[in-house]
């Protein structure tokens, strides 16, 4: 897999800042975010609500409800060209062609008056000049291609015929209707039973061997990202803390929010021994209004000292690949 | 207490096949209506002090199972003793008095309290309701001592819950359900709601009080990590059916159902040296309205033997000291 990682990265985002305006002052969700992702990569953004992971992303497609919303700094470099600046029709060119997404909510993101068959159909003929029958056509092989039996008569049928899982993999098909280079999956399993999460991840996989693309998984889930991602990616009040390969990350996380985030999660695999008590973090996740001057993750930090307080750590590197946001580091 | 104490004491709610069935449509005009059966012949027993864990994907019947230990839903057959007494034939003044030895934890914090009350008449309703606080100033300092229990402070009880986080508010959940000092509380998905940092907090919240009061929990869950981390004995639900119960340790360790060993393979584990062997199940959970004949699980299991698996339900049976399958072909 290493290899098809290239020096430069498929996407860049160089200091994106996305504040939102709201009737108690400006809100800043995403505030100095830097995450590189390589070509056929799977990157895993993990961090709790309103960490910034979703704005973060949303911003990538520009699907960000301007206003409020305002990307105020930053640039997002997709193979080497600036996404932030770009046009509404330059953008509609990038998205789903190049660049796409699913949505953690199969329910709300597929249109329930049109049949799984003519949105997907869609997606295909707003970018490639093909019939109508064609991209029909296309559409059954998409949803056999993730496994949905006798997709000829499917392709006809509404989302709400569809279980939860069932639409996720229609969300997968349209995704990879036009063979993105990225795609970006936002808590892809979140709303799913488990034993249907295993299948969805395992589609991910089995699309990922075949269409190599990347992949830039976001999630709450520690353990979605240990069984899938490469990389991983931590976030906290809207920064990055953390960044380091998948392995390194969970056998030494360097900064306290990480550790804290792996150790409150009980195990299920280390059940025989006596058991403990769950490692929690204190305290809650800070207002995005005010967020504290220093480390954001001070106030509920058991090493924090003064300098913590007083201006916010910058992320650097401690070894190849992994980086902190911690004085301690 | 070890566990031959248990298990000689008589248990504190002991529930004998419970059964739920929801009717939908009919009507004057529609055709014979669907029966959706959400609990089927579902027994066991919680001692005191112990928690009894039910894990099981959506559909399965464990939030119906918990709410019809306090019949906020009503059983259609079957027995629930609790101490002694039989909570399907009480009337609404013992119901009323029964709820003061059972109380709930919604999943939801948000959905759960009322907004227009303030933390302390949401805490303290339940002390009016069972006449627990005679005058104003006792009514003021049990609500203070219970929010200080569950570690919040004595001026939130004038504040809404709006102000709250939703772990705060699941705080004010829990305070409300030991105002009345229950024996047992239900615990429907408590945690579910609430970030990883947080859900920790709650937990050992919940670990505590059981120790400080002695408190029995019914904890239903879906996540299995947490029910493995709170229970003493655990069972496993699938289309309204109890298929495998048994301790924590025996029931993780070696599953003995099928459906057990694959809901357990499917768990991401935090640890990508140990990216595992998955089972992955084909398809998916069958509707409840139509659940397939003979054991539930025969349409999705990998080692079925047909037309066994397909013609006779499978009965819970102990294979070993208090690990009961219902499995024709492990148990």
């Amino acid at each position: 897999m290493q290899e098809n990682v290239t020096a430069a990265p498929l996407l860049d985002i160089r200091g994106l800042k996305t504040h939102f305006a709201t009737d108690d002052g400006m809100v800043r969700a995403v505030d100095g975010v830097d995450i590189a992702i390589g070509r056929g990569e799977t990157v895993g953004v993990v961090g709790e609500s309103g960490c910034g992971k979703t704005v973060t992303a949303m911003s990538v497609l520009k699907l960000i409800a301007m206003p409020p919303g305002r990307i105020v700094e930053g640039q997002i470099l997709w193979q080497g060209r600036d996404l932030v600046p770009l046009a509404g029709d330059e953008m509609d060119r990038v998205r789903a062609k190049e660049i796409a997404m699913v949505f953690q909510e199969p329910m709300t993101s597929l249109n329930p008056v049109y049949t799984v068959g003519e949105q997907i159909a869609e997606v295909i003929r707003r970018h490639e000049s093909v019939s109508r029958r064609a991209a029909m056509d296309r559409a059954v092989q998409m949803l056999r291609l993730v496994q949905i039996s006798n997709p000829e008569r499917r392709v006809h049928d509404y989302p709400h015929q569809f279980s939860g899982g069932m639409r996720q993999r229609v969300m997968i098909a349209m995704a990879l209707s036009c063979d993105p280079q990225l795609l970006i999956a936002d808590e892809p399993t979140t709303a799913l039973d488990v034993t249907i999460q295993a299948q969805i991840l395992e589609l991910l996989q089995e699309m990922k061997s075949r269409f190599g693309m990347a992949i830039m998984l976001i999630t709450h889930a520690m353990g979605v990202v240990a069984e899938t991602a490469q990389r991983v990616v931590v976030m906290y009040a809207g920064k990055v803390i953390e960044e380091a390969p998948v392995a390194r990350l969970f056998a030494n996380p360097r900064h306290p929010y990480t550790q804290g985030l792996i150790r409150s999660i009980p195990r299920i695999d280390t059940g025989d021994g006596p058991k403990t008590r769950l490692e929690a973090i204190p305290g809650t996740v800070p207002s995005l209004l005010t967020p504290p001057p220093g480390c954001r993750f001070a106030p509920r930090c058991r090493y924090a000292m003064a300098i913590c307080r007083e201006a916010p750590p910058p992320l650097r590197e401690v070894e190849a690949g992994h980086r902190v946001a911690c004085v301690l580091g | 207490m070890n566990a031959n104490a248990i298990a000689t004491a008589e248990p504190l709610l002991r529930v004998t096949g419970l059964t739920k069935n929801f009717v939908i449509g009919g009507g004057l005009l529609a055709r014979a209506p669907d029966v959706v059966h959400a609990v089927d012949n579902v027994s066991f027993a919680i001692w005191r002090g112990e928690t009894l864990g039910l894990v099981g994907e959506s559909g399965s019947g464990k939030s119906t199972t918990g709410r019809c230990v306090l019949r906020l839903i009503e059983p259609t057959a079957g027995k629930i003793l609790f101490e002694n007494s039989d909570v399907v034939q009480l009337n609404s003044d013992a119901l009323r008095a029964l709820r003061r030895d059972i109380q709930i934890i919604f999943q939801d914090p948000f959905a759960s309290l009322n907004p227009r009350m303030t933390v302390g008449a949401i805490i303290g309703e339940a002390l009016t309701i069972h006449k627990l606080a005679r005058k104003r100033r006792e009514f003021t300092e049990r609500v203070v001592e219970l929010l200080e229990i569950v570690g919040l402070q004595s001026d939130h009880m004038r504040r809404y819950p709006h102000e709250f986080s939703g772990g705060q508010r699941q705080r004010i959940g829990i305070a409300r359900a030991l105002a009345v000092e229950p024996k047992l509380i239900v615990c429907d998905e408590p945690v579910s709601a609430l970030d990883v940092s947080i859900q920790a907090q709650v937990i050992n919240l919940l670990e505590d009080l059981q120790q400080k009061f002695g408190l029995a929990y019914l904890f239903i869950a879906h996540d299995l990590s947490v029910v493995q981390h709170i229970s003493r004995r655990v069972a496993v639900m699938y289309l309204g059916r109890i298929v495998e119960i048994a301790s924590a340790h025996d029931l993780y360790a070696s599953p003995k159902h099928p459906y057990t060993e694959a809901l357990l393979s499917a768990v991401p584990v935090t640890d990508p040296e140990a990216r595992r062997q998955r089972i992955v199940l084909q398809g998916e959970v069958p509707s409840p309205m139509h659940p397939p004949t003979g054991c539930h699980f025969h349409t999705r299991c990998p080692i079925r033997k047909l037309p066994l698996c397909s013609s006779e339900i499978p009965q819970l049976k102990e294979t070993s000291n208090g690990h009961m399958v219902a499995c024709h072909l492990r148990s």
